[in-house]
């Protein structure tokens, strides 16, 4: 390779770079140094303060029963939503006069943005704006709280899911269809035993964006519930920000709380990779 | 769906931190000269932060003083719950405004945390020092030095609905003198029967409004909600526990407005103004707007035997640390204190003035229940609660207090003591 060619290899790649220098590695870094600093959001660094920031995180009173929340507040999210958009996505698989149209409806919600689309339920569950009639308490109750808010997260996603899955339904080459039913397969032998392992790279696909999407949900639920009743759906990206701004004001350990979650969330996309990987074999 | 929203703000903050840090050395020159009185109009423009809950005051001020001075202040109103980070990242960096108003309790942390200005010298200056609201300058004092004047006063005050009282058989003049009253009242209006209205009302998922409007009847029974300094919390005294099993009982009888269990403060005020409610207790700075829908009769807050006290609330204002027209903010700051601002301004839009020599105003002169606000502000029971982590104890949601009322009205009111306990740790801190 010539020495101009290199030049330019680099001049190419220098624009990103620097992107994802500024806006990745440097905040990383920062919320690095927050974490071991002692950094009171009006106070700004006043020196080290590492372990206690981490110790002081994991000892908040409500740490573990946001991390069971969100853990919890995940699976329901990510059975349900996989589930309903193979479903959808199955049902506008095949072309006929509707489908056009039942793919559009289905995925209108996506083009509305998270924030918006909660407070359009917030309004809808608010008791003074309800369209519903009767006193139904939509957030009222932490079971009601919840599902109330898994209901606001499948509408918004389900399309977006079932796009991702189409993609994947419909790069499966016809013949082995084709071979499965000269084979004699029923419907449900020829689903277990040919599209979903055909579709397997797909669904691994909407399992990590799905599980690492919930694992840091925060909008939801800052503009539904506000972590509320009785604490009972505070989430733990929601436990950072109100570490952050809401009482302690203590950015030294927020960034210790964010340094926790991003270490967890390594953890678990790399157990989903290596899982998910090792099935393809 | 993101954490990077929150990591992203801490982020900025505390990029810009550390910016500031490096070009800290350049604003040692800040304001200068001597100090008057008066301060300096020479037509400077001037920033100021507020919050959304007191634009319509700010803006009548500052329209006001816009009209009458040659300097001028630019109003940025901030929705509620985005004032705190919104100031924290700019203090962070360097970036606060001329002056800028904070939630009175959260003053003690933020002039800890060193936000505001030095003001004890140019407050001496003003003749009329010694009247302005006390309650509020004890807040916005901090190891013997002033940061903060009152900027809008808050009050809380009961509020009852003198048509409901009439068809209860109710004196519509007398409102409740104690707590045993309150009940009694809000009972018989509920007892009316009549759809859609209910006894009372109350805000059973807001930490604030409950602060705002139960410690007065803590108060004016002649006990304490926290110790001094404002690291210990008494609220498992007798008066307390009284007002605790008040509610509970108005709970139990069903004459809460039906939604108050959810209610985080968004509409807690709502109900009354629609005439839905009998008697509660309310922020006296919407008696106007209340007036406009339904006959409202307005009397303290009354303690276990009587006695009357208000919670003195709203915001203070002070010069910021970042400012560089320490002269030209302090102008605006001795015009807000004047009779020009606090009468034909603050009294005419119906709220409260904060200095006690000027409560007699024709503006009160006209309603009587002015009058009462005014009067029962300057009484000794009515108070500002003073603690460094007030905003964690009390208001944020999920706080400790949240907590300890939402068991004594809805859960198992047994637990007070360790309720009281994880309050007073939080305070503590």
């Amino acid at each position: 390779m010539t020495k101009a060619k290199a030049y330019a290899g680099w001049a190419y790649a220098t624009p990103t770079a620097l992107f994802v220098l500024v806006f990745f590695v440097l905040p990383i870094l920062l919320v690095g140094r927050m974490s071991v600093s002692d950094w009171g959001l009006f106070a700004g660094n006043r020196g080290w303060n590492a372990p206690e920031n981490f110790t002081a995180a994991v000892d908040n009173r409500l740490f573990w029963p946001a991390v069971w929340f969100t853990l919890k507040y995940t699976v329901v999210t990510t059975v349900i939503l996989l589930g309903l958009a193979l479903g959808l996505a199955l049902l506008v698989q095949e072309s006929s006069r509707w489908t056009g149209f039942l793919r559009t409806s289905f995925l209108v919600p996506s083009a509305l943005g998270l924030a918006s689309a909660s407070l359009l339920f917030y309004a809808l569950y608010s008791p003074q704006a309800s369209p519903f009639p009767g006193q139904i308490s939509f957030l009222g109750t932490p079971w009601s709280a919840l599902w109330s808010t898994v209901a606001l997260i499948v509408w918004r996603f389900a399309g977006f899911y079932m796009l991702l899955l189409l993609v994947g339904l419909n790069s499966i080459p016809g013949d082995v269809y084709e071979a499965a039913r000269l084979d004699g397969a029923g419907r449900w032998q020829t689903f277990r035993h040919v599209t979903l392992p055909l579709l397997r790279p797909s669904l691994a696909l909407c399992t990590i964006l799905c599980v690492t999407g919930s694992l840091l949900a925060f909008d939801q639920f800052y503009i539904l519930t506000k972590g509320g009743p009785d604490n009972s759906t505070v989430t733990i990206v929601q436990l950072v920000y109100n570490v952050a701004f809401q009482g302690q004001n203590n950015l030294g350990r927020a960034a210790a709380l964010s340094i926790v979650v991003l270490a967890a969330l390594l953890i678990v996309n790399m157990l989903q990779f290596r899982g998910l990987r090792g099935k393809e074999r | 769906m993101s954490i990077r929203r929150a990591v992203a703000v801490i982020t900025i903050a505390g990029l810009l931190a550390s910016a500031a840090a490096c070009g800290g050395d350049d604003d040692s020159a800040t304001g200068g000269g001597d100090i008057t009185a008066e301060g300096v109009d020479d037509g400077s423009e001037l920033t100021l932060w507020t919050r959304a809950p007191l634009e319509l005051q700010a803006k009548a001020l500052v329209d006001a003083y816009n009209k009458s001075h040659k300097n001028q202040v630019k109003l940025t109103v901030t929705p509620n719950d985005d004032y705190v980070a919104k100031v924290g990242a700019a203090a962070g960096s360097g970036g606060l405004p001329d002056l800028f108003a904070a939630d009175i309790v959260y003053v003690p942390n933020w002039t800890k945390a060193g936000l505001f200005a030095d003001l004890t010298e140019p407050i001496k200056l003003l003749p009329y020092a010694d009247k302005i609201n006390q309650g509020h300058l004890t807040a916005g004092t901090f190891e013997d030095k002033k940061y903060v004047l009152p900027f809008i006063l808050d009050l809380s005050v009961i509020f009852y609905n003198k048509k409901l009282y009439k068809e209860a058989g109710l004196d519509p003049e007398k409102g409740p003198t104690t707590i045993d009253e309150f009940k009694d009242q809000a009972l018989a209006i509920q007892k009316l029967g009549k759809k859609d209205v209910y006894g009372t009302y109350f805000g059973g998922n807001c930490g604030g409004c409950n602060v705002f409007t139960w410690f007065p009847m803590v108060w004016a029974s002649g006990q304490e909600v926290m110790n001094p300094e404002g690291t210990q919390s008494l609220m498992d005294g007798t008066a307390a526990q009284k007002v605790y099993s008040t509610w509970r009982e108005l709970q139990e009888a069903g004459a809460i407005a039906p939604g108050a269990k959810d209610e985080t403060g968004a509409t807690w005020v709502a109900g009354f103004q629609e005439g839905k409610v009998g008697v509660m207790p309310y922020p006296a700075t919407l008696l106007s707007t209340a007036a406009k829908t339904v006959d409202v009769g307005v009397v303290g807050i009354p303690g276990v035997d009587g006695g009357a006290s208000t919670f003195v609330g709203g915001d203070g204002i002070g010069i910021s640390k970042d400012s560089k027209k320490n002269q030209q903010a302090w102008n605006f700051l001795a015009w807000l204190s004047s009779e020009a601002a606090q009468v034909d301004v603050i009294a005419a839009t119906g709220s409260t003035v904060s200095r006690t020599d000027l409560v007699d105003n024709q503006y009160s002169q006209k309603d009587p229940r002015v009058a009462t606000v005014n009067k029962v502000a300057a009484a000794p029971q009515s108070k500002t609660p003073v603690s460094v982590n007030f905003q964690q104890a009390f208001n944020a949601p999920g706080s400790p207090w949240m907590t300890l009322v939402r068991n004594q009205v809805y859960g198992d009111a047994g637990g007070l003591a360790k309720d009281n306990t994880a309050l007073t740790d939080t305070l503590a801190q």
